[in-house]
């Protein structure tokens, strides 16, 4: 088994590319570079990220893909998945060994899995837009607490930049531990301390960080929630189809 | 923002739940300089509520007197209800206020008619006003149109909101006439004219001046009780289909009766509220709106009611075998869209990846086709084992008819008792 290790970013994975290419050998497995070595591995390479290369490669791809598709496979990038290295690989190969590309071929098995992953990944940054829960904090700015499946806050800061350019926020994901701060201008990534960020992981802000409405909204909107709800129709299954459980736990009108 | 507004909010968002539409799709529109909110064009569900409908926008009354005795209607002049009624002010700052938090993606406001429908359409436009030029308020804003209300008020109102809609509910006008004696379809009617004379000067205006302003930019719709009168399925999709033909109709919603005022003897009797046929409904809407099929395909004088117990498409496909098998490989897209089992999606990339080589079944399978339903009726590249005209529609029904679930008791189990 050949298998390549790279830095575990986009443009390492381009220069995977170049490299197999220039060298003529293709790897069976890529991995990350802390991770050790699988039991069978016959040659391994390390592949330094170049980015001059990864840009020759993104170039070419460039040419063969249209821009849905490019977005897509910077999609599936996102998704985290233990196969994004290798399918993003054969994915990319096939489409540059093919003279016109093969990016509308859905009855091959990789640009299906690609297709099913970036729907999967802007599902994930859907349903951010759509359950994420602002708290406003005594200072003014608006907080919300997410951990989405896969790697989409990034996604969806234009969205929020847009609608909500006339106050600051942050969306801070739990799981990752990283944050998107607005200031009114800009959109930046925000890096909280060890012990804040232990601290944000329930969600929960104290009491007293937020502002004297705040309690008040937070009621009249379940109480709203609640009275929404038509008894003689009730389905709670449908509910829990449409707003995953996993969803639930940020969610004002569910605690 | 008090216990007073607890109070009002409750009462108003009970008298508002029934109304069924909750889209906020079809106007985008960007965010402009100190205002807040976008309109996003495709619409955002912001929850769930327990009986599973999305709520997207902040659906409530103005008010829920009403000078009108509708049998079907929480707020009926005879309902002993409480009433009470919002100020503009504190309707508008809650709006803002739940958006600002991403509850909602928008205001839906209907109201109870108070005096006459012009004085109540002047309240609503209020509301209306105080969001978008005080408050620079840019999200979605549906508003319902009072039906008698003035051409002039309308106006007004539709150069503001994103869709505007007027409910018809009875679905045939003699039956309305029964129900709501002081209502009839004209002065419904009229109101939906002026939306649509409205949308289509602006959109000719457009046409010359790229700054001329939108006129309900979203459309309009409307809303269909089932159930409570007697009319078939045939008159209901017919109707729909009328409106549709209509260059400004996005939406007709149905909504299962559910008995909100049983003393009434005009209205039938319900243990629960009709939603198959609800749902056998919107499927019939859907295969309207996107799957080309026309009202008079799924239901004729002959069989003015759907089947309740197969789906509509699967229905007309048992009915029809003689267009069967189609062959996914050459058949034209609005013959793939007909098959029961492929929907918009699977067709589409059906009709894409055809041209790279002859498709398998297994193909079609990865590529979202439920063959379980469409094997009987396609061709692929390996030859079709059973089609529908080789095993009889008769057969095939009965092998797609739901059956009933039945919660079987294991007599090998002992049975835990609850006391409940």
């Amino acid at each position: 088994m050949t298998v390549f290790f790279y830095d575990k970013t986009f443009d390492g994975l381009l220069s995977c590319i170049f490299f197999a290419y220039e060298n003529r050998v293709f790897p069976d497995l890529i991995l990350e570079e802390a991770v050790q070595k699988p039991l069978f591995t016959e040659v391994s390479y390390r592949v330094t990220t170049e980015d001059e290369k990864a840009a020759r490669v993104w170039k070419a791809l460039e040419k063969k893909l249209s821009l849905t598709a490019r977005k897509a496979m910077f999609a599936v990038w996102l998704s985290e998945l233990e196969e994004t290295e290798m399918l993003l690989f054969r994915y990319m190969r096939k489409n540059i060994d093919l003279p016109q590309g093969m990016e509308m071929n859905f009855g091959d098995d990789d640009v299906l899995r690609c297709g099913e992953i970036a729907r999967k990944v802007a599902r994930d940054a859907q349903r951010l837009i759509q359950f994420i829960r602002f708290q406003e904090t005594a200072d003014g700015i608006y907080f919300a607490p997410v951990s989405p499946q896969h790697n989409t806050v990034r996604m969806v800061a234009r969205h929020f930049k847009a609608r909500f350019s006339d106050r600051p926020w942050v969306i801070y994901d739990t799981r990752r531990r990283f944050g998107i701060y607005y200031d009114l201008k800009t959109v930046s990534e925000i890096i909280f301390s060890d012990e804040e960020a232990e601290k944000l992981a329930s969600g929960k802000l104290d009491k007293e960080k937020l502002s004297e409405n705040e309690t008040v909204l937070q009621t009249l909107w379940k109480e709203y929630f609640r009275t929404m709800a038509i008894k003689e129709r009730e389905n709670l299954r449908l509910q829990r189809q449409n707003m995953p459980k996993r969803y639930w736990k940020y969610l004002t009108e569910m605690q | 923002m008090n216990e007073k507004t607890l109070e009002k909010l409750k009462i108003l968002a009970d008298a508002a739940k029934y109304d069924v539409s909750c889209a906020s799709s079809g106007a985008s529109r960007g965010n402009m300089k100190g205002g807040v909110g976008t309109a996003a064009g495709w619409g955002i569900c912001h929850s769930f509520t327990a009986d599973g409908r999305c709520m997207s926008l902040f659906k409530i009354m103005l008010t829920n007197s009403c000078i009108y005795d509708c049998a079907y209607c929480v707020n009926r002049r005879s309902n002993d209800v409480r009433r009470t009624t919002f100020t503009p002010d504190e309707l508008a700052e809650l709006t803002l206020e739940f958006y600002r938090r991403n509850y909602i993606e928008g205001l839906f406001l209907s109201s109870g008619v108070i005096r006459n429908p012009d004085y109540t359409m002047e309240q609503m436009l209020r509301v209306v006003k105080l969001l978008r030029e005080v408050h620079r308020f840019n999200g979605y804003i549906h508003m319902k149109s009072i039906p008698g209300a003035s051409r002039e008020l309308i106006a007004q109102a539709g150069t503001l909101v994103d869709r505007m809609s007027v409910n018809l509910e009875i679905p045939s006008e003699q039956n309305l006439k029964i129900l709501a004696p002081e209502k009839n379809y004209e002065s419904m009617f009229a109101p939906m004219r002026f939306i649509q004379q409205g949308m289509l000067e602006s959109a000719e205006d457009r046409k010359r001046l790229r700054s001329a302003p939108r006129f309900v930019p979203a459309g309009q719709s409307t809303q269909l009780i089932i159930g409570a009168t007697p009319d078939s399925d045939h008159q209901i999709l017919s109707l729909a289909s009328k409106l549709y033909k209509r260059p400004t109709f996005k939406r007709v919603y149905y909504s299962g009766y559910i008995p909100v005022n049983t003393s009434d003897n005009r209205l039938p009797v319900l243990s629960t509220p009709p939603l198959v046929r609800e749902n056998r409904l919107y499927q019939a809407d859907w295969l309207m709106r996107f799957y080309g099929f026309g009202a008079n395909e799924m239901v004729d004088d002959a069989q003015p009611n759907l089947d309740l117990e197969i789906d509509p498409k699967m229905a007309w496909a048992l009915r029809h075998p003689e267009y069967f098998p189609v062959d996914v490989n050459t058949a034209p897209h609005e013959m793939i869209l007909r098959v029961p089992g492929i929907g918009v999606k699977s067709a589409m990339l059906i009709v894409a990846s055809r041209k790279y080589g002859r498709l398998t079944s297994a193909q079609l399978k990865k590529m979202g086709v439920v063959m379980k339903r469409a094997q009987y009726f396609i061709v692929c590249r390996e030859l079709p084992m059973n089609t529908v005209n080789e095993l009889q529609p008769e057969y095939l029904r009965s092998i797609f008819v739901e059956k009933p679930k039945r919660k079987k008791d294991d007599l090998l189990q002992l049975k835990i008792d609850w006391g409940e």
